[in-house]
């Protein structure tokens, strides 16, 4: 018996979807085994049954105090960060079409940490204060390079290109502010500038959760829109999408989860760069790369971060790890492109 | 006359258009003068005239005179250090055909940085001529790295491609450098002119050590204009014209690593003075290499100084690192020439 056309596509689908949902399955899994790590490994290890018990609120001595208020805000604010950076980076990746785009290079991410530098250096703010002027200069940066790339219309290549001159003036005035601050040492600037969880708690945990909760839900539910966009403006707007304001809302959801993330951690390096190409690599083209971008983004962050503390003789600041990543994935782009000898 | 309404015979165009180069060099040189002049006399420290001239007949009695004897070897870095990037940024934009190249924009000055950190933190570097040639390896590795990302899959070596993998370079390299430093206190403060750069630390032996190289860069790059003039024609014409294309480029591309290496050596890294310069100095002269590397290498000298200069009036009693002024003037003159350009769509 011979088997339909339409009949093997939809088992195809069926198939790409199950692909799918077994890649949600395992790096979620993969997160809550880190996140568990995280949580009994340090200078001293808790076994599992006292990490469970200071987590339903029962009173341990010592890890009380050292699970509770240390390593569980760190490893919560870890997961969320990197869902945020996860999330934003494959959504400009995916709305400009090109795996480089991540809003680190192109002036979003150095928008809101000049913004966040400037208010906790400058103007002492809090934690909400410095989030709120982070989003601020996120917004303000993002509708900058807009505006500036447009001429005629907003070509992709421009927007990415003036993206990158705006991020090198805002990279140099946040160096610039850090190393001004008498009571900033400058390596420690440099260790804020590169991304670090250190002294997390949850006072910063808390609104990037939020922010993801909300900001989140928005992203995901234009992930439908935001896929057909990948296929060209064109093509999406013929397929019913109302392009314009997809992307006025997604950009805007993207750039809300970069500043709170950025607000609280600091721009850890490559996380929304790396995370949509390597899980794009993972699932395949099988439907929309928000969640599973967004898992990577978080199991990236708690990985190295988990690196960063014990691999190596010093304690290194999480964005560090990330951010030495980026070159070997950049070799990788090379070796992959001169095999196949398509586009990067 | 009868001659207006024609157009003017080739020679007189010749000879008009020498005329005004030679009014260019004239007016580039004076600016160049006296922005010296000012960087010397100008700081944050304000100093009375005898104190100066007493500073440079070589006195250095009091803070007043020993603050402008300071000034001295900063400037004259300030100018070494500036041709040498102009001439460099000059030289990348020729041999990419990229209007955008720049030894900061595509990450070889921060190369040049991380292999002078890497030396100063695991192989015990300490001459300045050690640092001169690790940060010429490392800004040579760095280039070649750049610009192979940036010429993979179809279209080759497009403005786009280029500035990403430049930019997505110099964010793995600023982490590698931290990589480096942040377990190492001891060498912090040591490092941290290759984290920002700035001339104010130039010393007349970190001008001495730097010279030569920046005379030798210099010199492989004015022997390669010819070939840079006739690569702006096509790589297939310039192989017709009887030039070893790949030759040629590889030779220039030299210079511009050795001169922007040798800088970062002494400065850090310090972005935009090559793109910047290279583009005004087409405007004045046109795209003649062999008048626009020397028109670039003092323009950037003019660049730099002045920048140093504003670094250090804006923010008084501090400064500002010229590496910082550099990046706030340079980077609204590179989108003016994103918006110019007709940018290929991706």
């Amino acid at each position: 018996m011979s088997v339909s056309p339409l009949d093997s596509a939809a088992r195809g689908r069926a198939l790409r979807t199950r692909r799918r949902n077994s890649v949600i399955g395992v790096l979620t899994a993969l997160i809550i085994v880190v996140f568990a790590m995280t949580l009994m490994v340090g200078q001293t290890f808790y076994p599992p049954g006292e990490v469970v018990r200071v987590i339903l609120g029962q009173d341990v001595p010592g890890a009380s105090f050292t699970v509770g208020r240390l390593r569980l805000p760190r490893a919560a604010l870890a997961v969320v960060a990197g869902l945020c950076f996860g999330l934003a980076g494959v959504t400009f990746q995916t709305l400009l079409r090109n795996p480089l785009a991540s809003p680190d290079i192109i002036g979003i991410s150095s928008g809101a940490s000049a913004a966040a530098t400037f208010a906790i250096v400058m103007l002492s703010l809090g934690q909400t204060g410095v989030s709120v002027v982070a989003i601020v200069a996120g917004l303000l940066v993002a509708l900058l390079v807009y505006l500036l790339s447009f001429k005629s219309g907003v070509s992709g290549t421009r927007l990415i290109l003036i993206g990158i001159g705006i991020a090198a003036m805002l990279d140099s005035l946040t160096l610039y502010v850090l190393d001004q601050a008498a009571s900033w040492e400058f390596q420690e600037a440099m260790r804020w500038l590169t991304g670090s969880l250190n002294g997390a708690s949850w006072a910063e945990a808390v609104p990037v959760s939020v922010a993801l909760l909300g900001l989140g839900s928005v992203l995901l539910s234009q992930s439908g829109g935001i896929a057909m966009i990948q296929l060209g403006d064109e093509t999406a707007a013929a397929l019913g999408v109302r392009v314009d304001i997809v992307r006025l809302i997604a950009v805007t959801g993207a750039v809300g989860l970069i500043a709170f993330a950025t607000a609280a951690t600091g721009p850890i390096a490559f996380v929304s760069f790396l995370s949509g190409p390597i899980a794009a690599r993972i699932v395949g083209p099988n439907g929309s790369p928000l969640v599973p971008a967004a898992l990577v983004g978080a199991l990236l962050v708690l990985v190295a971060d988990l690196c960063g503390q014990f691999a190596f003789d010093t304690r290194y600041p999480v964005g560090v790890v990330t951010g030495v990543l980026g070159a070997p994935y950049l070799a990788y782009l090379i070796v992959r492109a001169n095999r196949a000898g398509n586009s990067p | 006359m009868a001659t207006t309404d024609a157009p003017p015979a080739p020679a007189a165009a010749q000879r008009s258009r020498s005329r005004g180069r030679t009014l260019w060099l004239l007016g580039v040189l004076g600016a160049l003068a006296a922005l010296m002049f000012a960087s010397i006399t100008t700081g944050s420290r304000d100093v009375s005239w005898p104190d100066i001239v007493a500073a440079l007949s070589g006195s250095a009695e009091g803070f007043d005179q020993s603050a402008v004897a300071k000034r001295i070897p900063r400037t004259l870095l300030a100018v070494v250090a500036g041709a040498a990037l102009g001439v460099s940024g000059a030289v990348m934009q020729g041999v990419t055909r990229n209007p955008l190249a720049d030894p900061g924009i595509l990450g070889v000055n921060m190369g040049a940085s991380l292999a002078v950190v890497t030396g100063i933190a695991y192989f015990g570097l300490a001459s300045a001529t050690e640092y001169v040639w690790v940060a010429i390896l490392g800004a040579g590795a760095t280039a070649v790295f750049v610009y192979t990302i940036g010429s993979l899959g179809r279209g080759g070596a497009a403005p786009l491609k280029l500035a990403l993998a430049g930019a997505a370079t110099s964010a793995a390299l600023v982490s590698l450098i931290n990589a480096v430093v942040l377990p190492r206190a001891d060498i912090a403060d040591e490092v941290r002119s290759w984290q920002i750069g700035g001339v104010g630390g130039g010393t007349f032996d970190s001008v001495t050590q730097v010279l030569p190289f920046v005379v030798a860069g210099t010199a492989i790059c004015l022997l390669s204009a010819r070939g840079l003039d006739l690569m702006a024609l096509g790589d297939e014409l310039a192989a017709g014209l009887g030039i070893h294309v790949a030759a040629a480029r590889a030779t220039a591309s030299l210079g511009a690593v050795v001169l922007c290496g040798a800088t970062t050596a002494v400065t850090g890294p310090i972005g935009f003075v090559g793109l910047v310069v290279p583009h005004v100095c087409r405007l004045l002269v046109g795209v003649d290499h062999r008048w626009l590397l020397p028109f670039s290498a003092l323009g950037g000298a003019v660049l730099l100084t002045a920048a140093d200069v504003v670094g250090r009036v804006v923010a008084r009693p501090t400064e500002i690192d010229v590496g910082i002024v550099t990046a706030l003037i340079g980077a609204p003159f590179f989108i003016y020439i994103v918006r110019r350009q007709r940018v290929r769509s991706l």
